[in-house]
């Protein structure tokens, strides 16, 4: 059994930006998956959107869930990362001023995604897109 | 009995059937059947919107009848700070209690003098790191509810302290009982409310295991039986001995005015709350300490049970206000260890979303769900008693209701039916047919 959803993130609206991890939210609320298993994907999944906002332009976003784990898969065509491992570092940003005048781009996107999901792979390519696989054991 | 007790209840007689409710309720808590309201008891959180919003003043507040005062020997009237902004033209907080004194209690004890150190403790808990931040008030029985049954990740952020009617009925059922030689079963205290989730907040106490208020009487009754002779007091008992800080709990902003705390924020009316709450769990507010978070708009003074027009109130809050004290009822929180004041319970996650118990079945229902939802007509006309097309799903799948409650759907079927009868209606036995 698994439930599919897709979503399509808009890039050019910053007020938009998390809309598709509040509708996996309640979706994860109506399957009675546990409070703090919910919080986890919910942020994780908003760092995600907001670093597609961010840097990419957008993206697409499609979560699986089953019985024992929900995966969420978010997809970009952005300018990829330089320095995965550069970019994982707490505090590290390579974004814009504008955007961080509006407080985001505190470089706690990345961390923060590793930080509550249980597994994460991270393919990117500079100058085609990035492609985040998060993971998280719903027992 | 205890776990669903509501104070807002219909009045069957006046209920037209509408949709007005169903439409408005945060919660999607009441459906139409049988051309009536039906509230459903696991998810009202007694906000009151169906109270405010409907044409027929079919919803209404259960509160304790006036009468219930007399059945203790030494009466106290609670009053909610709220109560000062429904009067026009006074702006003499004594001229008000004198009047309230007079309906028939022996004393009157000053909520807004609770409020100050539920404040004060609040302050405590926010600056010894003892709650999660950013914190959430706790004096709105709705928000409670609402984060019971829908949002249990902030249930740490919830200040873990009684609401100031809590604190006042255990403060003065001590201290007059201290001061008259009267044991304390023998004095009955009375909470004059703004709106209906006091009361419910009283059957079915949030945080500890009883409630110390004996009656909830409603602010518009206690409006009505005062105005007529509030005007002839001339000479008013020197009563009130609450401060600014109290008195401003009554308005949207009052409690981050009193805690002095610049990273607070004060949000009023459900659907806005609804919106914070959902940013909350996100984690998406960080340099906020404190959250102020209030069903009615204004605040208190937005209650259903109020009179006076919320804006009016409001201003004429901040008006009293201002001419109070601005004194501290205690400075130290030591002295406030004899009273009482934190929660005893914590308050639980009590799901109502979730579709089953197993995650599988609910998994089956939820794209059942999806698939009755995306053949109806996405109008969220309300014809079927449900707010929404997509509450009409989730209905169905609870069993609660069926596809042909939909009118649009039950028309398709109709118009099925016409065809084939039609069709039949045109065969003939094989003898009379026209060519083989």
């Amino acid at each position: 059994m698994m439930i599919s959803l897709h979503y399509e993130v808009d890039g050019q609206d910053f007020a938009l930006a998390g809309e598709a991890s509040s509708n996996v939210k309640k979706v994860l609320k109506q399957l009675g998956v546990k409070p703090d298993i919910i919080r986890r994907v919910a942020i994780a999944m908003y760092e995600g959107e907001m670093n597609m906002v961010i840097h990419a332009n957008g993206g697409i976003a499609d979560v699986e869930i089953t019985p024992s784990k929900i995966v969420i898969i978010m997809q970009d065509t952005g300018p990829g990362i330089e320095d995965i491992e550069l970019a994982m570092k707490e505090g590290y940003s390579t974004a814009p001023d504008a955007i961080r005048e509006m407080g985001f781009g505190a470089g706690m996107g990345l961390p923060n995604i590793k930080k509550y999901t249980d597994q994460l792979q991270i393919i990117s390519e500079v100058g085609k897109g990035t492609r985040l696989e998060m993971t998280i054991f719903v027992k | 009995m205890a776990q669903y007790f509501h104070s807002v209840t219909l009045d069957k007689e006046r209920c037209k059937g509408c949709t007005n409710c169903i439409k408005r309720c945060p919660t999607e808590a009441i459906r139409v059947r049988a051309g009536k309201a039906k509230i459903i008891n696991e998810r009202c959180i007694d906000c009151g919107e169906c109270i405010r919003v409907c044409p027929y003043h079919a919803k209404k507040a259960i509160t304790d009848p006036f009468d219930v005062i007399f059945s203790f020997k030494y009466k106290v009237a609670l009053p909610a700070p709220s109560l000062y902004g429904q009067f026009k033209n006074i702006y003499d907080i004594n001229v008000i209690l004198t009047g309230l004194k007079r309906l028939g209690f022996d004393d009157v004890f000053e909520v807004a003098k609770a409020a100050e150190v539920v404040t004060l403790a609040t302050k405590h808990l926010i600056a010894g790191n003892k709650v999660q931040k950013p914190a959430i008030s706790s004096a709105c029985p709705v928000i409670i509810r609402l984060i019971e049954v829908k949002y249990p990740n902030l249930i740490d952020n919830v200040v873990p302290i009684k609401s100031p009617m809590e604190v006042a009925a255990r403060m003065a059922k001590r201290i007059i009982s201290k001061n008259t030689g009267l044991p304390q079963k023998e004095i009955g205290v009375f909470f004059i409310t703004p709106c209906a989730a006091k009361m419910t907040s009283t059957k079915a106490p949030m945080g500890s295991d009883c409630s110390f208020v004996d009656g909830v009487i409603s602010m518009s009754e206690v409006y009505y039986k005062m105005i007529h002779d509030i005007n002839k007091i001339t000479h008013p008992e020197n009563l009130s001995t609450a401060g600014m800080k109290g008195i401003s709990w009554a308005k949207s902003g009052g409690e981050s005015f009193a805690l002095g705390d610049e990273r607070a924020i004060a949000v009023d009316g459900i659907h806005n709350v609804i919106k914070v709450l959902e940013e909350m769990e996100d984690d998406k507010i960080s340099d906020i300490d404190y959250v102020e978070l209030q069903a009615c708009t204004g605040g208190c003074v937005g209650g259903p049970l109020t009179v006076e027009n919320n804006f009016i109130a409001k201003n004429r809050i901040m008006r009293i206000a201002r001419m109070a004290p601005n004194i501290d009822l205690v400075t130290r929180f030591d002295d406030l260890c004899n009273w009482d004041i934190s929660w005893t319970n914590p308050i639980t996650y009590k799901p109502i979303l979730n579709l089953d118990n197993d995650m599988v079945k609910a998994m089956q229902k939820m794209k059942e769900m999806e698939n009755i939802y995306n053949s109806l007509p996405g109008l969220d006309c309300g014809s079927c008693g449900a707010p929404s097309c997509r509450a009409l799903a989730e209905d169905i799948v609870r069993g609660f209701a069926t596809e042909t409650d939909c009118i649009f759907k039950l028309r398709e079927q109709v118009r099925m039916l016409a065809r084939e009868m039609m069709e039949l209606e045109g065969r003939m036995p094989p003898p009379f047919r026209k060519d083989e």
